[in-house]
């Protein structure tokens, strides 16, 4: 091996990770928004199908990223509607939207089982990719290991500094003030769910693309749950969902490298770590005073204009 | 319990009856149980072109019906005991996890033939089956042991089953019988099918120096990730060449067709009995997809030979002298395993590293 076994490790981490990260992030914006999708699974797996699809058909990454990107939002919209206009319950919705999403993928993409999308370069960052040790397990990369950076810098830029972020925000702390104030409620739930879907579409696609390369009927195996559990454990920050998502991804392969190096710590314990920090952080978030790590004040309420 | 409620019962009983006598009477049901998709290209893609063989050799004469992607567990007793209600005559239960779901339902529906993949509990109602992988996996270990250069093979395990450990034991044997200098890590994924982990599990062996990989996992990933690294795999329970041109050296295949066929024609003439069946090479039930273009031809002169040698009775994966890892004897020289030790194997040979999770 060319490089030492540190950095394999630190670049199958970063791997591992990306889809969490996609995924985490695009919950994240739907609930800040005030929205609770269940349905991340079904949106990645679409994703993933429609990605790989666009990549065996011959298009370029970029290309493929934007159909698992438009799937994952054509999913959602039908959520948006169901939810936001004809009013149905966020929770039974979410999770038809997870089982209606893998029964799609499995029905449209028989006949890509058994098929190999084609590799996909890395983009190597010059000078940084020099650096010993971590140049190799950072900074060279596929592309979208990168854009999941860029977009997790770019939403917390969006939530925080910029006002179409605080009226996102103010729309899921409550919508009722919001919609006083003028806000269209829905407009913006919604346009937060299609980008939610197009972002755990990309996730999706990740997996497909890059990770395993292939497709195969339930192949995102609960990463979007575990999606979800991140945004909690991230106490509904950008930020943290890369680190809860680096952290998961960091726990799994350790623990993976840990049994072929026949370090023998149960296994099992090592797979219920990120779910046991996960519950830890609920619970400290739940024993604060309402504030800042709480979750948004009108999440997976559903808001009906009164006439 | 009042009165209304067993009203309520008794119209439910009528009424599935109802439903189910038709079919009894026409034909003969078959329901199979799926742990996996049908697509996954392994181990439940071969066990649905089973069902498809016993369509095609029966035709009219039997409906066949199955449930894929049941989880092992509560999903699954619910899953074979709705099978049995709707009037299946019997019921193929595939994945050793359904075996105590499958023995609670068959004592509600003692009318109902059941058989159980790789499990070990049986009753006059439950029949198991199972094929001798080990066989297989003895060729591969061979093959392995031949063709590593850096005497490592990385192996991707499920769950800590005696049919896993069998496999790793018999594979590490074989390939220890070829080249002294071999060394096996295992790595246990604790799942049948995830094909991101799996790929995780692969990478991480490869980086730690495996240059042919084994798995005992469903999906084909890792054959995917060893195509892309440019290093060897095996396929696992059928073949995966499309994944892995260059990187699959061969693959055991699962051939379920022959045993369904027969076991369905049992249930249709009235001649079915509780058996216990391990097939291996000699039944057709085990059998190996060709060899990549990689495998020298000695090599495969080699396998040819072992797979022929076992086929005829002449030799057994398990032949002693082996001591179990901690060095306590288990086979002495020229001593033979017994199929309930085999079942039964909960523990590694001497020279596998680490332990068992």
């Amino acid at each position: 091996m060319e490089y030492g076994l540190f950095t394999s490790i630190i670049h199958a981490i970063v791997i591992a990770s990306t889809p969490l990260v996609f995924a985490g992030l695009g919950a994240l914006i739907q609930e800040r928004a005030g929205v609770l999708n269940l349905g991340i699974e079904g949106l990645m797996i679409v994703g993933a199908l429609a990605g790989f699809a666009s990549a065996l058909a011959g298009y370029p990454l970029i290309v493929s990223v934007f159909v698992a990107a438009f799937a994952g939002s054509a999913l959602a919209s039908i959520f948006a509607l169901l939810v936001l206009r004809l009013y149905a319950n966020p929770v039974a919705t979410g999770l038809a939207l997870t089982l209606f999403g893998l029964g799609l993928s499995a029905l449209a993409g028989s006949q890509y089982v058994g098929q190999a999308a084609p590799q996909v370069a890395e983009w190597i960052i010059p000078g940084l990719n020099h650096i010993p040790v971590i140049g190799r397990a950072f900074f060279s990369h596929d592309p979208l290991v990168y854009l999941s950076i860029v977009m997790a810098g770019t939403m917390w830029w969006f939530l925080t500094k910029s006002r179409a972020g605080l009226i996102l925000r103010a729309v899921g702390e409550n919508h009722s003030s919001a919609h006083s104030l003028g806000f269209s409620v829905i407009g913006i739930r919604f346009l937060a769910i299609l980008t939610g879907g197009a972002l755990a579409g990309i996730g999706g696609a990740y997996l497909t693309l890059v990770q395993t390369p292939l497709f195969v009927e339930g192949m995102t195996a609960g990463r979007g749950w575990i999606a979800l559990a991140l945004v909690v454990f991230a106490s509904w920050r950008p930020f943290r969902v890369i680190a809860g998502a680096y952290l998961f991804g960091g726990v799994s392969i350790v623990q993976l490298h840990g049994q072929a190096l026949g370090i023998s710590i149960a296994a099992q314990w090592l797979s219920m770590l990120p779910y046991l920090v996960t519950i830890c952080a609920l619970v400290i978030i739940a024993s604060r005073v309402k504030g800042e790590n709480s979750a948004p004040g009108s999440l997976g309420i559903t808001f009906k204009e009164s006439k | 319990m009042n009165i209304n409620k067993i009203i309520c019962r008794f119209v439910g009983l009528c009424l599935t009856a109802l439903i189910a006598l038709p079919a009894v009477a026409d034909k003969t049901k078959v329901g199979f149980v799926y742990v996996g998709p049908v697509a996954d290209a392994g181990w439940t893609y071969e066990h649905d072109q089973g069902r498809l063989a016993v369509e095609k050799k029966y035709g009219d004469k039997v409906e066949t019906v199955f449930v894929e992607s049941v989880s092992e567990g509560p999903d699954a007793e619910r899953v074979i005991a709705q099978m049995a209600a709707d009037g299946a005559n019997v019921v193929f239960t595939t994945s050793f996890g359904y075996m105590n779901p499958t023995l609670k339902v068959a004592k509600q529906f003692p009318n109902v033939k059941f058989e159980h993949a790789t499990g070990y509990k049986r009753a006059d109602n439950v029949a198991t089956y199972s094929s001798r992988f080990y066989e297989g996996r003895h060729v591969l270990g061979l093959i392995a042991g031949k063709m590593t250069k850096t005497n490592t093979i990385g192996y991707i395990a499920s769950f800590p089953i005696p049919e896993v450990v069998r496999g790793i034991n018999a594979a590490y044997l074989a390939a220890k019988s070829v080249n002294p200098a071999v060394k096996f890590k295992v790595i246990w994924v604790s799942t049948w099918f995830d094909p991101g982990k799996e790929a995780d599990a692969a990478k991480a062996l490869i980086d730690q120096g495996a240059d042919i990989l084994m798995q005992h996992t469903d999906s084909a990933a890792p054959m995917k990730i060893a195509e892309e690294r440019g290093i060897y795999a095996f396929g696992q329970a059928s073949d995966q060449a499309a994944y892995g041109p260059n990187a699959q050296l061969t693959a055991i295949i699962d051939d379920w067709a022959p045993y369904y066929v027969r076991r369905v024609g049992d249930v249709i003439n009235g001649s079915w009995a509780s058996t216990d069946t391990w097939g291996g090479f000699d039944t057709g039930m085990v059998a190996l997809a060709p060899y990549g273009k990689a495998v020298p031809a000695e090599v495969k002169k080699m396998a040819d030979e072992a797979r022929k040698a076992i086929t005829e009775g002449r030799l057994h994966a398990f032949t002693g002298p082996v001591n179990k890892q901690d060095g306590t004897p288990w086979l002495k020289a020229g001593e033979t395993a017994d199929d309930g030790t085999l079942l039964g194997m909960n523990f590694y040979v001497e020279g596998i590293e680490g332990s068992l999770p």
